[in-house]
């Protein structure tokens, strides 16, 4: 369903992603893993249509269309959701009024008919109560004054109600303790489906514990270092990063690994 | 064919009459200019009595000896007084336009977009129609009901001829003839405006609103507004209407009193929507310098200010409580908004003189285009007020990088036991929330709307219900094509 080939982009002219491949089909799970400043959240963002990342060259296919052509909402529509890493504040917009008219314009879009408030609140009791949400959450403008951990569930919430066709997650994981880490791992189980696809990006091989992926691959500055299955995961978290760091240097084009 | 001709003359004395307009004036238009021959002129065609004329007399002679404020944000071509006409009687319909289609394309889209009926939307295009009388009786309906409540609400001009001494007791006592430069001009010249009194313990039974404003629509630029709610009396009084109006005054210079006594409850709502001028140029837009106050004259006392600002090339606007009475409160939440090459300097005044006095101040400035948004604010608090209570936030929103936003919150404290709060935040509407919003499926222009309304759901919530749906719609028609 998703087509990444030879993927370059760049931020003001720095180049991030220096040609990344990568395949996903329905029902799979990848996960992407990396070094901090190894380009992981450039590819989510890339992929959810922020503007401020030029893609210099390279494609990405999204159920056989140009992916790269659409705006944001109409990736969104199509059915690409990104979980956000900072899920954003929207002081005096409700969580609920904001997903109902999200939802809406998804609908909209698949040409089905729109929800009015009752039904939607139907709708989402039970997704609260997959990621174990408060209903209070529901009333509050959305993200403001949520803790860490209520943001990232809530960020599995608006991913439950809006069922996406690939969901991109990316490090959803950071700044969970371990019950909310299992919480948020629960809601995206329930959502694996065979036409669902999945791309989970993480810097630790905790959250590949709860949620195991069917591939696995190493994003070291730019590119694409190493695939494989689930065991890599669990051989990076023994041998660390350098491992492959060293192994990217070696290769000629590489420049300097960027932060750490 | 002279004889059609006198027909359709006829035919058009008569509608104008239906109108309303003219009832004991004859139809006369002053040459422009500004003497003392012509504040005599306007008050003899009004039949004042002696005590008014000499009112505006004195304010004449003092606004001679005064200048034009410069210590405001705002810049704009001077105005040259000499040049305004002071008294024009009511357009003749024959230089409105004749229909619909005759009517600015934009300003039909925006009435359609806000929902307004057609026959609302010919009246406030200024379109010669007869569906006046409609709405006019729908008024005398009204008006029946408040004058059983024993509630008087009349036009300005109707209050001095049937109510002399109340006018006479309240006008000018909470903003002096002498106040400001534009205060003391509207003193000398005022053309009409609103008369409200509310008798003890009467809660007024309606929101005194947009139906009547519809028929004082042709108050003009000069416009006086007078409240008084007497002992334990409530009203909710809403001005302006969300749809612009035809209107050839470019200066506006108006007068608002309010007078609550012990135990009453003044609500006071605005929504502004006047031409802004030219968008690209910023040319021929309203220059709107008016002065607003309220006196919490008794204790226990409310007066509560709510406006939207979206209209007008200049604003220059500071609705004010005088918190005299003990436990009184005084609340101001505002919107305004500045785009194209709109300008704004507005903001409150809050007086503390009783004990435990209260007061709140919300203010949310939205600046897109090359608007530039100024909050000017002052609290004080006098040597007697034991307990005085302030709180104060002022939030900015920055809608691309050619506009501008600033604040000026004056804070003058003499009483040790006060209490002070004040939050200001500044804010460009955030990519990230935007970015936020379309990766959920929300098109760009909702999402500017929707975190637009967000940020100022803390005022619109304090707007009667249409109002705030009205006030929501009106942000978002005004927004459109601000972003991308």
């Amino acid at each position: 369903m998703l087509e990444i080939k030879n993927l370059h982009v760049s931020i003001d002219e720095t180049e991030i992603l220096k040609g990344i491949d990568l395949s996903i089909k329905p029902g799979q799970v990848h996960a992407v893993m990396g070094p901090n400043g190894s380009g992981k959240s450039t590819l989510a963002q890339v992929l959810a249509g922020r503007e401020e990342y030029e893609v210099t060259e390279g494609s990405v296919e999204f159920l056989g269309e140009d992916l790269l052509e659409l705006d944001p909402e109409m990736r969104a529509r199509e059915g690409i959701f990104l979980a956000f890493q900072y899920p954003v504040e929207i002081p005096g917009v409700s969580n609920t009024y904001f997903l109902k008219a999200a939802l809406n314009a998804i609908r909209k879009h698949r040409g089905e008919e729109q929800v009015d408030a009752v039904d939607f609140l139907a709708l989402v009791r039970d997704k609260m109560a997959m990621v174990k949400m408060d209903e209070t959450l529901l009333h509050r403008p959305v993200n403001e004054g949520f803790s860490g951990g209520e943001k990232k569930r809530n960020e599995i919430f608006h991913m439950a109600v809006l069922e996406p066709k690939l969901a991109v997650l990316d490090e959803t994981d950071s700044g969970l303790d371990i019950d909310a880490l299992r919480i948020v791992a629960d809601g995206v189980n329930s959502l694996r489906a065979q036409e669902r696809g999945f791309l989970v990006i993480t810097h630790y091989q905790r959250l590949l514990e709860y949620i195991v992926p069917d591939f696995v691959h190493v994003l070291v500055d730019g590119r694409i270092v190493r695939s494989g299955g689930k065991e890599l995961a669990l051989e990076l978290e023994d041998k660390g990063y350098s491992w492959l760091e060293n192994a990217a240097a070696a290769t000629p084009a590489a420049a300097a690994p960027v932060g750490a | 064919m002279p004889t059609t001709s006198t027909a359709t003359l006829e035919e058009l004395a008569e509608r104008e009459y239906e109108w309303g307009f003219v009832t004991d004036i004859e139809q006369e238009t002053l040459p422009p200019g500004l003497d003392e021959s012509v504040v005599r002129w306007i008050s003899a065609k009004k039949g004042e009595p002696e005590w008014l004329l000499d009112w505006r007399l004195k304010a004449f002679r003092h606004w001679q000896t005064m200048k034009e404020p410069t210590w405001h944000n705002l810049r704009y071509t001077p105005i040259d007084y000499q040049s305004i006409i002071y008294y024009a009687a009511p357009k003749s319909k024959d230089d409105g336009p004749k229909s619909l289609d005759e009517v600015d394309p934009e300003i039909l889209e925006t009435y359609e977009k806000l929902g307004i009926p057609l026959r609302e939307q010919e009246i406030l295009a200024g379109v010669a129609v007869d569906a006046v009388f409609d709405s006019v009786s729908v008024a005398t309906t009204f008006k029946e009901k408040l004058f059983e409540a024993g509630v008087i609400f009349c036009p300005f001009s109707e209050a001095v001829k049937e109510h002399p001494e109340l006018v006479r007791k309240y006008l000018g006592s909470v903003v002096p003839y002498s106040d400001n430069f534009f205060v003391t001009l509207n003193s000398a010249v005022f053309s009409d405006g609103s008369f409200v009194y509310i008798p003890k313990g009467v809660r007024c039974p309606m929101e005194l609103s947009t139906y009547f404003r519809i028929n004082a629509l042709n108050t003009g630029q000069f416009e006086r507004t007078l409240i008084i709610a007497d002992e334990g009396a409530s009203v909710s009084y809403l001005e302006g209407c969300t749809a612009p109006m035809r209107d050839e005054n470019q200066l506006h210079a108006a007068v608002v009193e309010l007078v609550a006594h012990k135990d009453a409850k003044i609500k006071y709502s605005t929504v502004q929507n006047w031409y802004p001028g030219d968008k690209e140029t910023g040319k021929g837009g309203i220059y709107n310098f008016v002065t607003k106050r309220g006196i919490c004259a008794g204790d226990n006392s409310k007066i509560s200010w709510t406006q939207v600002e979206t209209g007008s090339a200049i604003t220059w606007k500071y609705p004010s409580v005088i918190l005299k009475g003990d436990n009184s409160i005084g609340e101001f939440y505002s919107v305004a908004l500045t785009k194209g090459f709109q300008q704004a300097d507005t903001g409150t005044k809050m007086i503390h003189i009783g004990k435990n006095t209260k007061s709140t101040i919300i203010s949310k400035g939205i600046s897109a285009g090359r608007g530039q948004n100024t909050y000017r604010g002052q609290v004080k608090i006098n040597k007697g007020a034991d307990g005085a209570r302030n709180y104060s936030q002022c939030d900015s929103m920055l809608i691309g990088d050619r506009c501008g936003a600033h604040t000026f919150p004056y804070i003058e404290v003499r009483n040790p036991t006060a209490r002070m709060e004040h939050e200001a935040s500044t804010s460009k509407i955030g990519e990230d929330q935007l970015f936020y919003c379309q990766s959920r499926g929300i098109a760009l222009e909702d999402a500017v709307s929707m975190i637009v309304n967000g940020f100022c759901k803390e005022v619109f919530r304090e707007l009667p219900m249409e109002f705030a749906v009205e006030a929501q719609k009106l942000l978002e028609i005004n927004l459109e094509g601000s972003v991308g």
